[in-house]
C-alpha cells in the first residue's frame, strides 16, 4: 500500500512543481506585459500555495518511503533469517559462511535503502521529465519540439558514459578487495617476507597493484568527468534553439517572452532531473545486485527435510550404521566409505582416527546434518530420515570440536537446547559437566556474562559449559565431538565417571559416543571404533585392539600410551 | 611531529594539512590545470543566464523583435558555454589525476614505511587496521582531494559570481536572494542536527543486529543441533524491530531535509518573481533580468549545500590522512652499520650471553638468556604457553633486536651481522604455515625467484611434497588461492619446509606444529625435517616427543628464563620442572 501512496505524493509534488514555470509565465506575459496588477499578485500567492502544497505531498511522500522500505526490510531479514536457518550443513558448505552473513547483513540493507530511494526520488525524476516535455508541448507545442530532440541526446550521453563507467566502477571495487588482500598478505607473512628477504620484490607488487588501481581510477574518472560539461553543452544548445525559434514566433505573434522564460526553466529542470536520475541508477544497480543475490539465495532448496514422523522402537539399538558412505561434495573422494557398526542403547561407545579419517563425519550424519549418499543410519532401530528433524535431534544433544558460546549469561547459554529448564537442572549438569566449581566462584554465577565467543572463559572452561549446556537437554544420545581436547586428564577423567554415572530425561542409562584423538579419552569405553582414512580400521576393547589391530597401536606409540603404561 | 592529547589537535590538523598540500605540489601542472578549470570555467557559466535574458529582451511584442540583439546574445551564450564546458571538463579530469595519484604517493610511502618498520610494531597493531588504512584510507583521501578541488572552490567561485552578478542586475532582488536563502541552509542544518542522534541509534541497532548475525550464523549447526531455529529467529526479530524503529526515524527525519529546503528555495523563487514582476512594471528591471534572476534564485543554495557537503567529507578525509602519514611515520628498522658483515655461510655456532629483552620496555619478555648451540646440534626449546619460546626465535633471526647481552654466530656479534644476511644463515618453517596466493613453484622458489623447475621439483620431492603437487590441477603451475587455503594444513607444512630445501640453510628454526595433522602426512613431515636438520645446527620449539627426545640438548623456559638444561633422559632424572610438564603434557595418568 505504501509502495503506491509514496510515488502518488511525489507525482503530485511533481505536478505542483511543474506548474511554477507556467504560473511564472503567466506573471510576466499577463502581469506585467499587460500590466495587470491583478493577475501578477493572484500568480504570487499561487506561487506560495503550489510552494506549501508541494511541501506538504513532498512529506507525506517521503513519510510513506521510510515506512514500505522499513517494513519491506524488517519482513526480508525475518524470511532470509529463517531461511539461513532451514539450510543443511550441504548448502552452508557450498554459500560459505561468510556469504551467509554478508546476505543477511549487507545485502539486506542494500535492498531496503534502493527501495526507499526508488520511492523517494526514482519517481521524482521520471515524473518531472516526462512532465516538463508534456507541459513544454503544453505552453507552446513548436517550441516543444526542441525538447525532443534535446532529451533524448541528453538521455544517450547519460547512458553512453554510464555503461562504460558502471563496469568501471566494479573493477575498482575488485582492485581494492585485491589491494586489500595483498596487504593483509604481506602483514601475515611479514617473518617468512624478512627470512627470505623479500621485502623489495612485495613492495613492487604492492605497488603494481595500487598502480593498476590509480590508473583505472583515472580512466573511468576521464569518462564520468565527461558527463556535466557534455550535457550541459546540450541544454545550452537547446536553449539557444528555444530563445531563437522563440524570437521567430513572436515576431509572428504565437509566442512570448514569458513563454520562452517558462521553457528554459522546464529545460533546466529535465536536465537536473536526468542527472539525479544517473546517480541513481548507480545505487541502484548496487541494490539490484544484491536483491538478485537474495532472490537466488532464497530459491536455495534445503537438501535435508523434516520425515514423516516416526517414535524410536523400543529395546533397539541406540544407533547403527549400515553399510554407510558419505562423501562432502559429489566426486570428491568419500569421507566414510562402506561403514557399518552398532552402538547397544546404555553403552558408550569411543571413537579414534587421525584428521580426515572421517570421525566427526559420524556426529554429522548421526544429526542428519547431512545425509548419507549411500547405506543408511538408524536412531532407536529407525532410519533417521523418518523422523522429523525436531524428532531426530530431540533424543541427541552434541558437545562439538569448538566449544561455541554466545554473547549472553551462562543461563542463556546453558538453555539453548532446553528453554524450559530450571535453575536447578542446570546446576546439576554443571556438577557432571565439572563446571560447578567454577561457574559457582562466577561473579554473578548463571547470570554471569559471557563475552562475544567466550572470550572472558579459558578453552577449558568453555569447552565444560559447552557439556553442560548438552547435558541440560537431558538426551538418549550424547556425542561428544572431540569435546575434552582442553581438558587435563584428571578433569577429563573426572568428566567421564560422572557422565557414566549420569541418566537420560526417562531415567534409562545414557548412550553415549566419545569422539577423540587421544586414547587416554576413549580407552575405557565399552567399545572403541577405530576409523582410518574413512573406513572402519578395527572395532573393539582397548586392550583388544592394542593386541590385535595395527592402527590403533600405531596411534597408541604416537602418543605414548604404549610406553608409559608396558 | 605526533602528538597526542586535546590540546594537540590542532596543531596536528594543521601539519596534516601542510603535508597533505606538499604532497598536491608535487603536482604543479594538474594543480595549475585544475586551478585556472575552475576560476574560468565558473563565471563563464554563470553569465548563460544573463545572455539568455538579453536576448529575450530583444522581443518586444509580436512584429517587434531585435534580431540582432537576440543573435548578439545567443552568440555570446553559445560561446560561454562551450567554453565553460570545456574548461569545466579539464578541471575534472585535472582534478581527478591529481587526487589519484596524490593518493597513491601516500599509500605507497605508508606501505613502504611499514614493510621497513620492526616486526614489533607490526606485531602490536592489529593488521586488520593496517590494511584498512592502506586501502579504505588512502581511498578516502582521494575522495576527499576530488571532492575538495573539484566541488569546494568551484563552490566559493559560484557563490561570489552569483553574488556579484545579482548585484549588477539589480541590488534590491539580490538582497531579497541573499537574506532568504541561508534560511534554507539553516533549516538543513538544524535537521541534520536533530537526526544526528537518530542515525547514531539507527547505527547501534544496526551493530546489535549484524553482532548477533556473525555470531549466530556461524553456529548455524550448532543451533539446529539444538533445536533452537525459531528461538533464535525470534531473538533475532526482537533486534530487527529495534532496528525498525530506530531506522525509519532515521530515514524519515532525514528524508525532509530535501522538502525543506526545496520549500524554502521555492519561497525565494516566488518572491523574486513577485518583486522582479512588481519592478519589471515599474520599469526598473527588465523582462529578460528577472528570468536571470529567476535561474539564479533557483541555483543560488546549491553551491551552499556542496560547499557544507563537501567540508564535512573532507574532515573525514583529514581524519584518514592522518591515519595515513601515522604509517608512513613508522620509523624503519635501524639500518645496518656499514661495516656491517654479510656472511654467505656459517658454521652453525650460536652462543648467547644473558641476552634480556622486554616487547614494552617494560615487562621483560626474557630475562639472562644464555645458551650455546655447537655446530649440528639439535637445540629443543620446551615450555608452557608464553614463557618465551618463540620470542627466542625471534631474537635469534633479529625479528626483534635485544635489549641486554649479545647473541652471537661463528663467534661474530648478530649486530654486526647484515640483517638480510643473517636471516639468509637460517631456514624457518614456522607452524603458521604462510604461503604466496602465486603458483605452487613461485612459493616453493620464494628464496630464489631465478630457481629452475628442476630445483624445485628436486626440493619438493626431498620435502615428499611432490607426489601431491603432482595430482593438484596444474601441478607446480597451480595457483594457491588466499595462501593455500585449498591445500590440507599438512599440505601446507610440506610446501614450507620444500620452500627451506630448496634455500638450503646453514641453520634451522622450527616451530613445530601443534594443529593435528593426520598421521600419514605427520610421518612425512617428521621425515622431511629430519633430512632437512641432518648435520645443520637446528632450534626446535617443540611439541612432539619424539623430538626432544632426540635433541641434543633441551632448554627447559619458564616465564622469560631457562630454568632447566640437559637431555631428555637427565632432565625426567631431575624430577623438576620439565617432569611435570613432560607427565601433564606427554604422558596419560
Amino acid at each position: 500500500m505504501q509502495v503506491v501512496l509514496g510515488p502518488v505524493f511525489k507525482l503530485i509534488e511533481a505536478v505542483l512543481e511543474l506548474f511554477v514555470p507556467l504560473v511564472m509565465a503567466n506573471m510576466i506575459d499577463v502581469g506585467v506585459r499587460e500590466r495587470n496588477t491583478d493577475a501578477l499578485w493572484r500568480g504570487g500567492i499561487l506561487l506560495v500555495v503550489l510552494a506549501v502544497a508541494g511541501v506538504a505531498a513532498a512529506i507525506t511522500c517521503q513519510y510513506f518511503a521510510a515506512v514500505a522500505g522499513g517494513h519491506f526490510g524488517r519482513r526480508l531479514r525475518s524470511r532470509l533469517y529463517a531461511h539461513v536457518m532451514k539450510l543443511s550443513g550441504k548448502e552452508v558448505a557450498e554459500i560459505g559462511t561468510g556469504s551467509l552473513i554478508t546476505r543477511l547483513t549487507n545485502d539486506a540493507v542494500q535492498v531496503q535503502h534502493g527501495l526507499n530511494m526508488t520511492i523517494r526520488l526514482g519517481t521524482r525524476a521520471p515524473y518531472l521529465v516526462i512532465g516538463g516535455l508534456v507541459m513544454a508541448f503544453v505552453v507552446n507545442w513548436r517550441l516543444g519540439l526542441v525538447f525532443l530532440v534535446a532529451t533524448p541526446l541528453i538521455g544517450v550521453v547519460l547512458l553512453l558514459i554510464m555503461r562504460r563507467t558502471l563496469p568501471g566502477y566494479a573493477s575498482i571495487q575488485a582492485q581494492q578487495d585485491e589491494l586489500a588482500r595483498q596487504g593483509g598478505e604481506n602483514l601475515a607473512g611479514a617473518r617468512v617476507i624478512r627470512a627470505f628477504s623479500r621485502q623489495k620484490s612485495e613492495e613492487a607488487d604492492f605497488d603494481a597493484a595500487a598502480g593498476q588501481l590509480t590508473r583505472q581510477l583515472v580512466r573511468v574518472g576521464r569518462l564520468s568527468a565527461a558527463l556535466s560539461p557534455v550535457t550541459g553543452a546540450i541544454v545550452s544548445a537547446a536553449i539557444v534553439a528555444i530563445v531563437w525559434l522563440g524570437g521567430v514566433f513572436s515576431f509572428g505573434g504565437s509566442s512570448s517572452p514569458g513563454e520562452i522564460i517558462a521553457l528554459v526553466s522546464y529545460m533546466n529542470q529535465i536536465l537536473l532531473a536526468m542527472v539525479v536520475a544517473a546517480q541513481l541508477i548507480v545505487l541502484l544497480t548496487r541494490a539490484l545486485a544484491s536483491g538478485q543475490r537474495l532472490n537466488a539465495f532464497l530459491a536455495v532448496q534445503p537438501a535435508v527435510v523434516d520425515g514423516p514422523g516416526a517414535a524410536p522402537q523400543p529395546g533397539a539399538s541406540a544407533v547403527a550404521f549400515r553399510d554407510v558412505s558419505f562423501a562432502y561434495y559429489s566426486g570428491a573422494a568419500p569421507a566414510l566409505s562402506g561403514l557399518s557398526f552398532t552402538v547397544p542403547a546404555g553403552s558408550t561407545v569411543g571413537v579414534i582416527g587421525g584428521t580426515g579419517s572421517g570421525k566427526s563425519t559420524l556426529a554429522t550424519l548421526l544429526l542428519r546434518q547431512q545425509d548419507v549418499t549411500a547405506g543408511t543410519v538408524l536412531v532407536g532401530g529407525v532410519p533417521v530420515k523418518d523422523y522429523t528433524l525436531a524428532q531426530l535431534r530431540g533424543q541427541m544433544a552434541v558437545v562439538p570440536q569448538r566449544a561455541a558460546l554466545f554473547t549472553g549469561t551462562v543461563g542463556y547459554n546453558l538453555r539453548l537446547g532446553a528453554p524450559g529448564a530450571t535453575d536447578t537442572d542446570l546446576w546439576k549438569a554443571l556438577h557432571t559437566a565439572q563446571a560447578y566449581d567454577f561457574v559457582e566462584r562466577l561473579p554473578d554465577g548463571l547470570d554471569t556474562l559471557i563475552a562475544e565467543g567466550g572470550k572472558n572463559l579459558s578453552g577449558g572452561q568453555k569447552q565444560r559449559l559447552s557439556i553442560a549446556r548438552a547435558l541440560v537437554r537431558r538426551p538418549a544420545i550424547l556425542i561428544l565431538d572431540d569435546a575434552a581436547s582442553a581438558l587435563d586428564y584428571a578433569t577429563d577423567a573426572a568428566l567421564r565417571r560422572a557422565l557414566a554415572a549420569d541418566v537420560d530425561a526417562d531415567g534409562h542409562k545414557r548412550t553415549t559416543l566419545i569422539i577423540s584423538q587421544r586414547v587416554a579419552s576413549i580407552r575405557h569405553a565399552d567399545s572403541i571404533l577405530v576409523l582410518d582414512d574413512g573406513c572402519l580400521a578395527g572395532q573393539g576393547t582397548h586392550d583388544e585392539l592394542l593386541q590385535t589391530n595395527p592402527v590403533y597401536r600405531e596411534i597408541c606409540v604416537s602418543q605414548g600410551v604404549g610406553v608409559a603404561t608396558s | 611531529m605526533r602528538l597526542s592529547g586535546s590540546g594537540g589537535g590542532d596543531i596536528v590538523k594543521n601539519t596534516t594539512l601542510a603535508r597533505l598540500i606538499a604532497q598536491l605540489g608535487g603536482h604543479k601542472r594538474l594543480l595549475a590545470g585544475a586551478i585556472l578549470g575552475a576560476v574560468t570555467s565558473v563565471p563563464l557559466g554563470l553569465l548563460g543566464p544573463v545572455f539568455i535574458g538579453q536576448a529575450i529582451d530583444g522581443i518586444i511584442g509580436p512584429g517587434q523583435v531585435d534580431f540582432a540583439a537576440i543573435l548578439r546574445g545567443l552568440v555570446l551564450l553559445g560561446i560561454t558555454a562551450l567554453a565553460s564546458a570545456a574548461l569545466q571538463w579539464l578541471m575534472l579530469v585535472c582534478t581527478r589525476k591529481l587526487s589519484a595519484q596524490a593518493a597513491q604517493r601516500m599509500r605507497r610511502q605508508a606501505f613502504a614505511a611499514v614493510n621497513a618498520a620492526p616486526l614489533q610494531r607490526i606485531d602490536g597493531h592489529p593488521h586488520g587496521d593496517i590494511v584498512s588504512r592502506l586501502v579504505n584510507d588512502a581511498d578516502a583521501v582521494a575522495e576527499g582531494l576530488l571532492q575538495a578541488l573539484s566541488q569546494l572552490l568551484p563552490g566559493v567561485i559560484t557563490i561570489v559570481a552569483t553574488v556579484v552578478l545579482m548585484f549588477w542586475l539589480n541590488a534590491l532582488i539580490a538582497v531579497i536572494v541573499i537574506v532568504l536563502t541561508p534560511l534554507s541552509i539553516l533549516f538543513a542544518r538544524f535537521i541534520a542536527r536533530r537526526t544526528t542522534r537518530m542515525f547514531r541509534a539507527q547505527t547501534r541497532a544496526q551493530g546489535a543486529m549484524s553482532a548477533y548475525v556473525n555470531e549466530h550464523v556461524r553456529e548455524q549447526a550448532l543451533l539446529r543441533a539444538f533445536g533452537a531455529e525459531a528461538h533464535s529467529a525470534a531473538e533475532y526479530g526482537a533486534l530487527s524491530e529495534d532496528y525498525f524503529n530506530a531506522n525509519f526515524k532515521a530515514t524519515f527525519y532525514a528524508s525532509v531535509a530535501n522538502p525543506g529546503t526545496r520549500f524554502i528555495n521555492a519561497l525565494v523563487y516566488a518572491a523574486v518573481g513577485i518583486v522582479g514582476a512588481v519592478l519589471a512594471l515599474n520599469g526598473a528591471i527588465t523582462v529578460g533580468g528577472v528570468s536571470a534572476f529567476l535561474a539564479y534564485a533557483n541555483q543560488y543554495t546549491k553551491p551552499f549545500n556542496e560547499v557544507s557537503a563537501v567540508l564535512a567529507q573532507m574532515q573525514s578525509a583529514f581524519a584518514s590522512a592522518e591515519r595515513l602519514f601515522e604509517l608512513a611515520d613508522w620509523q624503519p628498522e635501524a639500518p645496518d652499520a656499514d661495516d656491517a658483515a654479510a656472511p654467505a655461510h656459517s658454521a652453525g655456532h650460536v652462543q648467547a650471553q644473558n641476552v634480556q629483552f622486554s616487547y614494552d620496555g617494560v615487562t621483560p619478555l626474557i630475562r639472562d638468556l644464555s645458551f650455546e648451540a655447537k655446530p649440528g646440534q639439535r637445540v629443543a626449546l620446551v615450555g608452557p604457553t608464553g614463557c618465551g619460546k618463540t620470542t627466542v626465535i625471534n631474537l635469534l633471526m633479529r625479528f626483534y633486536e635485544i635489549d641486554g647481552g649479545e647473541i652471537t654466530v661463528d663467534g661474530a656479534d648478530a649486530r654486526k651481522i647484515k640483517r638480510n644476511a643473517l636471516r639468509g644463515l637460517y631456514g624457518m618453517v614456522l607452524q603458521d604455515t604462510w604461503l604466496k596466493q602465486a603458483t605452487v613453484r613461485e612459493n616453493i622458489a620464494y628464496a630464489r625467484p631465478d630457481a629452475t623447475l628442476e630445483d624445485v621439483m628436486e626440493a619438493a620431492r626431498a620435502a615428499h611434497a611432490h607426489s601431491f603437487i603432482k595430482r593438484l590441477p596444474n601441478g607446480y603451475d597451480t595457483v594457491l588461492d588466499s595462501g593455500g587455503e585449498n591445500l590440507s594444513a599438512g599440505q601446507r607444512q610440506l610446501l614450507c619446509i620444500a620452500r627451506v630445501m630448496l634455500e638450503k640453510p646453514d641453520m634451522l628454526i622450527l616451530d613445530e606444529a601443534t594443529s593435528s595433522i593426520d598421521t600419514r602426512t605427520e610421518m612425512l613431515i617428521q621425515r622431511a625435517l629430519e633430512k632437512l636438520m641432518q648435520g645443520h645446527t637446528s632450534f626446535i620449539v617443540a611439541h612432539r616427543l619424539s623430538t626432544i627426545e632426540s635433541a641434543d640438548s633441551i632448554l627447559v623456559m619458564d616465564a622469560g628464563r631457562i630454568v632447566e638444561r640437559g637431555t631428555h633422559a637427565q632432565l625426567l632424572e631431575q624430577g623438576g620442572f620439565y617432569a611435570k610438564l613432560y607427565h601433564s603434557q606427554f604422558a596419560p595418568s
